[in-house]
């Protein structure tokens, strides 16, 4: 470990930038370059076996498909973030969706009052299951294990003898059947890049006016024209089949509200700091149990929205909502692309691109009309690489001390 | 050194843990400016005179005088009201955040501005007031956006020593700060303890290793089986002299290496909490 001063350190590092690069890449740093290599390739194979992959038509099919467990993986990237793990989520995006269903359809609620009282019910079950959890430090795994059972005995209770209940208010199934103009969509594009950029500029001047060491400007204009260049294909390729689905959105503006204040609000600095090391963050004063009651909440919460979406797309809640593989895809997407299981690593960017990932193969394989039997036996596959390829990563960083 | 009233200053303290007497009207007290260092055989009563000046135990019987005045220190954020701040053994830092993350955690900077509303962080103004912090300490670390636990042992034990500093604490309590620290790294941190001790604040260290005690101690506080064995002025003491306070035993050498060497063995499990 060098013990030179501050700023020649930081001179050094400037220096050897492509080598710390190739390095960050293969301990995990970068574990986002990672999986869009694997999303790139995945890609690839699939277009390779079958020229429609690629389609308009299909890339929109596959956001669609994925917005319901890219939700909710959000909130399990939250969880993650503390070490914890919710097994409930499924359960009770079933239960949500089911809530919905029955007082709109079968009380007449207005399709927003309903909505609002489904996200309620999953806030409510997350702040139960993180009070339990903290309060009696029962391990998350059995509290919401108990929560995965009992919340599917609750979806069957609340959908009655019927077992199925059809959703067609245009208000809940336009969730994910609305699509924007063309010109609404490239005003968005412009948008999404415009305020991208003035988060990277004022994010720049700032730190100037601090007189710190500014960044380096060359990789601020590389991410820049990432975002643009990712941006402005996705509204050109959603364009020239429906436009910009409503749902995309939806899943884009959780996945940045929720990344910013994990990254960039005291709250999520507290529960990057209970998941690293929880007695340092209660020593610092942090109130742990609140973050984690906080972090269960945000858990159920995020996983009600994925079932509204799930129910509003397939048009109807039934005794499988939110059942089958919906929670072990949902908790294996973020894992990944490289949230950690062991808390404190990780991003919200990693439930979108594990969604992408898992949505990609399933879509891909149903493209090729392969089996679920094969379909699930290369998606554990996948998984199973990936934190394989996390693992070796992790000690890596440890053998050259760096935890 | 020692002009005027003490900083800190116990009178009589004692601390029973059911049957056992872990301190018995203890007498202590540290000035500005000074440095004492607390020594003691394992379960002397070092770590517990600590946590009860830290306000993890509270006292049975006797007074705390801060600034001269009598205080009740119940509760760990008495302490830190008062000004008291202590840095544990196990130095309670998150591996997974940066230099400036742990320095600021639990008392982050919000931005001004828009950033008010939806309480975003003000990284800028954290990572220059730490960056100050640092250089005033002459703290070397190698960025400031390095994760912490990428650092060295020497590095770690100053990130969070500079982050018992920021909140402007008068006394500053260090446990074993050089335990499992190399030659390099231990000089750091005692240089580190004698910058405290140029900024006027009182400082005790709790150590087993009686070498750096003797370095950068101005007085020397020795506690065996829970009561005061004896007070030494740091320049006209020897090494012997405290050994035989700390064991209770007339100086012979032999007897007091061995004794030592296990202890060093034991520092790290001790005072675990």
């Amino acid at each position: 470990m060098s013990d030179a001063a501050t700023g020649t350190a930081d001179s050094s590092e400037a220096a050897t930038r492509p080598k710390e690069t190739v390095r960050r890449l293969v301990q995990g740093d970068l574990a986002s370059l990672r999986v869009v290599i694997g999303l790139a390739l995945i890609w690839a194979i699939f277009q390779f076996e079958n020229d429609r992959f690629l389609s308009a038509q299909n890339l929109t099919n596959l956001l669609l498909q994925i917005t319901a467990t890219g939700l909710i993986s959000i909130g399990i990237v939250y969880v993650l973030l503390l070490g914890e793990i919710d097994l409930s989520v499924g359960a009770v995006s079933g239960l949500a969706a089911a809530v919905m269903a029955v007082l709109n359809v079968k009380h007449g609620w207005n399709p927003y009052l309903a909505i609002a009282a489904a996200v309620a019910v999953g806030m409510a079950i997350g702040v139960l299951q993180g009070s339990l959890f903290s309060r009696f430090a029962v391990p998350s795994f059995v509290v919401t294990l108990a929560g995965l059972l009992a919340w599917q005995g609750a979806l069957l209770q609340v959908l009655g003898s019927t077992g199925s209940i059809n959703v067609n208010d245009p208000k809940i199934t336009g969730l994910t059947e609305t699509f924007y103009s063309h010109t609404v969509g490239w005003i968005m594009a412009a948008l999404i890049v415009g305020g991208y950029g003035a988060v990277l500029f004022l994010g720049h001047r700032r730190r100037a006016a601090a007189g710190l060491q500014a960044e380096n400007l060359t990789g601020l204009i590389v991410r820049f024209v990432l975002v643009a260049v990712v941006t402005i294909v996705t509204v050109n390729v959603l364009n020239s089949y429906h436009g910009v689905p409503l749902a995309v959105l939806i899943l884009l503006a959780f996945v940045v509200g929720m990344e910013f204040v994990v990254k960039r609000t005291g709250f999520g600095r507290h529960v990057f700091a209970v998941g690293g090391n929880a007695e340092a963050a209660r020593r610092a004063g942090i109130r742990v149990n609140g973050i984690r009651i906080a972090v269960f909440g945000i858990a159920g919460t995020m996983a009600a929205i994925g079932g509204i979406m799930a129910a509003s797309r397939l048009l109807a809640v039934n005794q499988n909502s939110g059942g089958n593989e919906l929670l072990l895809l949902a908790i294996a997407g973020p894992v990944i692309a490289g949230t950690s299981l062991f808390g404190g690593r990780g991003s919200v960017w990693t439930a979108l691109m594990g969604a992408l990932v898992i949505g990609s193969i399933s879509n891909g394989m149903d493209l090729l009309a392969l089996s679920s039997a094969v379909k699930f036996m290369v998606t554990g596959g996948v998984l199973l690489l990936a934190v394989l390829v996390d693992a070796i990563a992790r000690n890596q960083r440890s053998a050259t001390g760096r935890v | 050194m020692a002009a005027g009233t003490p900083l800190l200053e116990l009178e009589g303290v004692s601390k029973a843990f059911g049957p056992v007497q872990a301190l018995d009207r203890v007498d202590f007290a540290v000035s500005a400016g000074e440095v004492v260092g607390l020594v003691g055989d394992n379960g002397a009563g070092k770590s517990t005179l600590v946590k009860t000046i830290a306000g993890i135990h509270s006292a049975d019987t006797g007074a705390i005088r801060f600034e001269g005045r009598e205080v009740s220190i119940s509760r760990p954020q008495d302490a830190t009201d008062l000004g008291i701040a202590t840095v544990y053994q196990d130095l309670a830092l998150c591996d997974n955040l940066d230099v400036v993350a742990n320095l600021f955690l639990g008392r982050e900077e919000v931005s001004p501005g828009i950033g008010t509303a939806s309480r975003q962080l003000d990284e800028a103004r954290m990572e220059h007031q730490t960056g100050e912090l640092l250089s005033n300490l002459a703290v070397t670390i190698p960025s400031l956006r390095s994760e912490v636990g990428t650092l060295s042992g020497g590095q770690r034990q100053q990130v969070a020593v500079a982050r018992s500093l920021l909140g402007e604490p008068k006394v500053v309590l260090l446990d074993e700060p050089t335990a499992a620290l190399g030659v390099a790294q231990t000089a750091q941190v005692l240089n580190l303890i004698r910058r405290l001790r140029e900024r006027e604040l009182g400082v005790v260290v709790i150590s087993h290793n009686l070498v750096d005690v003797f370095e950068v101690a101005d007085r020397i506080f020795v506690l065996r089986l829970g009561q005061a064995a004896g007070e030494f002025a740091a320049e006209s003491t020897t090494e012997e002299h405290v050994v035989s306070a700390i064991t209770g035993l007339g100086a012979e050498g032999e007897k007091q290496n061995g004794r030592e060497d296990e202890e060093r063995a034991d520092a790290n499990g001790e005072e675990g909490r």
